[in-house]
C-alpha cells in the first residue's frame, strides 16, 4: 500500500513514504481543495436528490411535464438557415465582432414594436439588450440588493427568479396570488407589516401574464392597483413578461410599464415568442437604472451576442413574426385543452389552474400528498413534473406541483397525465396507511435544468 | 493507438441515472488516456442493434439501479455472445437485493445489523402503528430504514425515534414497494473496494467517511459535506480484518472483478457489513477511485487490467 495521501492541490499532504509501516493520514480530505474559500453566497448550491431525478426525464419513454423547454416544431428551419447564412457572407465583420453594452440599435427599435403589442411606449435608449431576461433579473438584482434586503415576490414564484435571489442573499416575503393574480390586499398588509418591522423592501417581483407556475394572469382591474401601492411604499415593480403574447384568447393585456414608466422595470424575452436558443432578452428601465444596468451587463458580458442579436432583427425585419407567435399560441392552446381534459378525466380530485396562456398548469394535490417525496415513484412511472417546493423560498408549496404543456405532443400529455393519476393513487394509499404530514423534510429544492424538455 | 474496443454502459432509466451517466464518463476517460478506445452508449432501444452491429471486445455495464444492477441487463449481454465486466448475472441478482446479500454474508458467519423486510402491503394488512411499533420493539432505535433494492442512499432515512418512523417509512416506499429497516449500528463507516485483475481478489485501501449527518445522496456527490480518510484511521489489525471481510462477501457472493462492500465497525470493533455494490460509484467522489488513488494506483491502468482480466476470462 503506498501511503501517499493527500489533496491534489497540496492542502492537506501527510508526510508520505516515511518509517512508519502504514502512514495514517492526519486529516482527511473533501475533495474539494478550495472547500474554505468559498463566499457565503454559494452554500445553497448544491445538487440535490430531487435535481438528480430529473435524469431521466430526457430520456424518450419518460413523458416529461417538468420543463419549460418551447416547442420550436413549427419554426421556418430553412429559411432561418438561409436568413444566418446571408448574415455571415453580408455582415459578418459586424455579427461576428463585439457589440454595443446596450445592444444593438436596430434590435432596439424592433423591440419597441413587440413591445407595443402590450401597450408598451418607450424610447430605444430606454432598452438594455441582454442574454436572455434572466440575466436582466440577475443584473436588476445585482443593482438593488444587499444581503438581507427583502425582495417580495408571488407565492409561489418563477423558481429561477428564486435562485437568483437565492445567489444575492436577499430575504424574499411571498405574497399570495389567487385566479385574477397577485392579490393587492395581501400586498398591501405586506408592504405595511414589513415597513412597520423596519424592514428594506427593494423591489416586488411579479410575473403577471401567464405566470410560471400558477398558469395564473393578473386581471386588467388589478393591475392599477398593484402600481398604486408599490408607489405608496416606496417600492420598484419588476414586471417580467415571457410569456405575454402567448394568450390564448383575446388581445394581451395592458402591461403594467405602459401604465407607469417611473416605477417599473420591464423585462422581455425572445425566449418563448421565438427561440431561447439565441439566448436574447431585455430589459426596459427608467433613465438612470438603465445607465447602471449597461455598466453592470458590461462588467458581466461586455455585450450580448451580436450573431444573436442580428440573427433576430433579421427574422423580425424578413419574417411574419406575429403569424408565427399566432401559430405558437394556437399548438399551446390545442396542449393546454389536452392538459385540462386529461386532468378532469384521469385526477378529478385534485384541483388546477385553468392557464389562459402560457406553458403552466399549477396542480394542488388531493390532501395529504405532498409532491416532493412523490416524485421517485412518478419517475419510476415515466412521468416527471416539478414539486411546488421548488417555487417557494420558504418550503412552502409541497400540496402542490407545476405540469408543463409546452414540449410533449396533445397524446403524450393525456398519456403522462394518466401515469400521474396512477402516481397519485398509489401515494394515496401510503399516505392512507401511514397518515398525513409523512412527507420529507422541508428544504429548499434546486430546479431541473434548462435543457429539461 | 489500436486495443480492445471497450464499450461503457451508462445512463438506463433508473433513479440512479445521473450517477451512472458520471460513472461512465470517469471510467471511459481514464481508460482512453490509456489508449484503449472506448465509446459510451445508454441502454435504450439502439443498444442492441449497436451490439449487433459493432461487437465491442468488451462491454462495461456502468449501471446502478435497476436493470443495470439486477442482472437483467448482463442476461442480455450472455444472450448476445459477448463478455462483459463485472458479476454475472446470478450473482448480480443476489447482491441487488439487500435482504438476500444480508442474508447471504450472516450465512458465511459475517456480522450484519439485525433487519426486517416488509413489503407495503404488510403494512396495510396488520396496520401501519401496529407494525411499527412491533419493529421498534424488535429492533430498537435507532434505525435504518431503506428501498430493498437501490443504492446512492435513495430513499434512505436514519430514525433516531418512533415518531419518525412513518416519515421513513414513506420516503422508502416512494422508491419501491417493499423497505428494509434494520439495526442503525453506531461507530466508524468504512468502505472497501475488492478489486480482482487475475491474479484473485484484493482489498484496496479502507476508506472511512465521516460526514456532518449521515451520507445521504448530498453528502456523497457534493464534495465538502464529507470528510475521507483513505486509508481509513485503523489500527493494522483491524484494517487486515475489514479488509478480509470485504474479500469474504466478494467471494461468498460469487463477485467478479470489483465490488464495494460498505461496513460499519461497531463500539465493541465488530465489522458489520451493511451493503454490497456490484457496480460500485465511479464519479468523482466515489470511493473505489478514492481507495485506488490512496493505494498508488493510477485508474487508467487499473481500469484497463480489470478490462484485460475479463477479457482474458471470456
Amino acid at each position: 500500500m503506498t501511503p501517499d495521501h493527500g489533496d491534489r492541490m497540496g492542502q492537506v499532504t501527510p508526510a508520505s513514504g516515511s518509517a512508519a509501516p502504514v502512514e495514517r493520514p492526519p486529516s482527511g480530505t473533501r475533495l474539494d481543495p478550495w472547500l474554505g474559500s468559498y463566499a457565503d453566497r454559494t452554500h445553497g448550491m448544491r445538487a440535490s436528490e430531487i435535481r438528480a431525478l430529473f435524469a431521466v426525464a430526457n430520456r424518450p419513454e419518460v413523458v416529461s411535464l417538468a420543463g419549460g423547454m418551447p416547442n420550436l416544431a413549427g419554426l421556418p428551419l430553412d429559411d432561418l438557415a438561409e436568413s444566418a447564412q446571408r448574415l455571415v457572407a453580408s455582415r459578418g465583420q459586424t455579427a461576428l465582432q463585439y457589440g454595443s453594452g446596450q445592444g444593438d440599435q436596430t434590435l432596439r427599435e424592433q423591440i419597441l414594436d413587440v413591445m407595443r403589442l402590450e401597450g408598451i411606449s418607450a424610447h430605444p435608449d430606454d432598452v438594455v439588450v441582454t442574454t436572455g431576461s434572466q440575466q436582466a433579473l440577475d443584473l436588476v438584482t445585482r443593482l438593488f440588493i444587499n444581503p438581507g434586503d427583502v425582495i417580495v415576490a408571488e407565492a409561489p414564484s418563477y423558481v429561477g427568479a428564486l435562485g437568483v435571489f437565492r445567489a444575492y442573499e436577499a430575504d424574499v416575503v411571498h405574497v399570495p396570488l389567487d385566479a385574477h393574480g397577485l392579490v393587492p390586499e395581501a400586498l398591501e398588509e405586506t408592504l405595511t407589516r414589513l415597513a412597520a418591522q423596519g424592514r428594506t423592501v427593494k423591489f416586488l417581483y411579479s410575473v403577471p401574464n401567464f405566470h410560471n407556475p400558477a398558469g395564473v394572469t393578473l386581471s386588467r382591474e388589478r393591475r392599477p392597483r398593484i402600481l398604486e401601492i408599490a408607489r405608496r411604499h416606496g417600492v420598484l415593480l419588476v414586471e417580467d413578461n415571457p410569456y405575454g403574447l402567448l394568450g390564448f384568447s383575446g388581445d394581451p393585456l395592458p402591461a403594467m410599464r405602459s401604465m407607469e414608466a417611473d416605477g417599473v422595470i420591464y423585462l422581455g424575452s425572445f425566449s418563448k415568442t421565438f427561440a431561447p436558443g439565441y439566448r436574447v432578452g431585455w430589459a426596459v428601465a427608467p433613465h438612470a437604472v438603465r445607465e447602471k444596468l449597461v455598466l453592470a451587463s458590461e462588467s458581466a458580458i461586455l455585450c450580448p451576442s451580436n450573431a444573436s442579436q442580428l440573427a433576430i432583427s433579421t427574422y423580425l425585419t424578413e419574417h411574419d413574426w406575429k403569424g408565427q407567435i399566432k401559430s405558437f399560441r394556437e399548438m399551446y392552446r390545442e396542449r393546454r385543452d389536452a392538459m385540462i381534459g386529461a386532468l378532469k378525466e384521469h385526477v378529478p380530485d385534485a384541483s388546477w389552474t385553468v392557464p389562459d396562456g402560457g406553458f403552466y398548469t399549477w396542480v394542488r394535490l388531493p390532501d395529504g400528498l405532498n409532491a416532493q417525496a412523490m416524485l421517485p415513484r412518478a419517475i419510476t412511472a415515466l412521468v416527471a413534473y416539478v414539486s411546488g417546493t421548488a417555487f417557494y423560498a420558504d418550503g412552502q408549496g409541497a400540496d402542490h406541483m407545476r405540469l408543463s404543456f409546452c414540449y410533449p405532443t396533445p397524446d403524450r400529455i393525456r398519456e403522462g397525465v394518466r401515469r400521474l393519476a396512477g402516481v397519485i393513487s398509489a401515494e394515496r394509499e401510503l399516505v392512507e396507511i401511514f397518515g398525513t404530514g409523512t412527507g420529507p423534510e422541508r428544504r429548499i429544492v434546486e430546479p431541473p435544468a434548462p435543457d429539461l424538455a | 493507438m489500436s486495443g480492445p474496443t471497450v464499450l461503457v454502459l451508462a445512463g438506463g432509466l433508473s433513479h440512479e441515472r445521473d450517477v451512472s451517466l458520471r460513472s461512465g464518463r470517469r471510467v471511459a476517460e481514464a481508460l482512453r488516456s490509456t489508449g484503449v478506445d472506448v465509446s459510451v452508449h445508454d441502454v435504450d432501444a439502439d443498444l442492441l442493434p449497436l451490439l449487433d452491429e459493432v461487437r465491442p471486445a468488451l462491454v462495461w455495464p456502468l449501471l446502478h439501479g435497476a436493470s443495470g444492477e439486477d442482472g437483467s441487463v448482463k442476461d442480455v449481454l450472455e444472450m448476445c455472445g459477448l463478455p462483459y465486466v463485472g458479476a454475472d448475472p446470478r450473482a448480480s441478482r443476489l447482491a441487488w437485493s439487500k435482504p438476500v446479500t444480508k442474508t447471504l454474508v450472516a450465512s458465511a458467519g459475517l456480522h450484519t445489523p439485525r433487519f426486517v423486510t416488509l413489503p407495503q402491503s404488510l403494512f396495510r394488512e396488520l396496520g401501519a402503528n401496529q407494525v411499527l411499533s412491533t419493529v421498534t420493539s424488535g429492533l430498537g432505535l435507532p434505525l435504518a430504514v431503506k428501498p430493498s433494492r437501490g443504492g446512492s442512499a435513495l430513499g434512505v432515512t436514519i430514525v433516531r425515534t418512533a415518531d419518525e418512523l412513518p416519515r421513513a417509512m414513506v420516503g422508502s416506499f416512494a422508491y419501491g414497494d417493499t423497505a428494509l429497516i434494520e439495526e442503525a449500528v453506531d461507530g466508524t463507516e468504512v468502505a472497501v473496494s475488492v478489486v480482482d485483475t487475475g491474479d484473485g481478489p484484493h482489498a484496496l485501501p479502507p476508506v472511512e467517511i465521516v460526514t456532518d449527518g449521515s451520507y445521504d445522496y448530498d453528502a456523497r456527490y457534493v464534495p465538502g459535506r464529507t470528510e475521507y480518510f483513505t486509508p481509513a484511521r485503523l489500527s493494522d489489525e483491524v484494517t487486515a480484518e475489514v479488509c478480509r471481510v470485504a474479500v469474504q462477501v466478494h467471494r461468498t457472493l460469487g463477485l467478479r472483478h470489483l465490488s464495494r462492500t460498505d461496513l460499519i465497525l461497531d463500539p465493541a470493533g465488530q465489522a458489520q457489513v451493511l451493503d454490497v455494490n456490484t457496480a460500485p460509484g465511479m464519479t468523482e467522489t466515489s470511493l473505489l477511485p478514492q481507495a485506488a488513488v490512496a493505494a498508488g494506483h493510477d485508474l487508467g491502468q487499473l481500469y484497463g487490467a480489470i478490462v484485460e482480466a475479463a477479457l482474458a476470462q471470456s
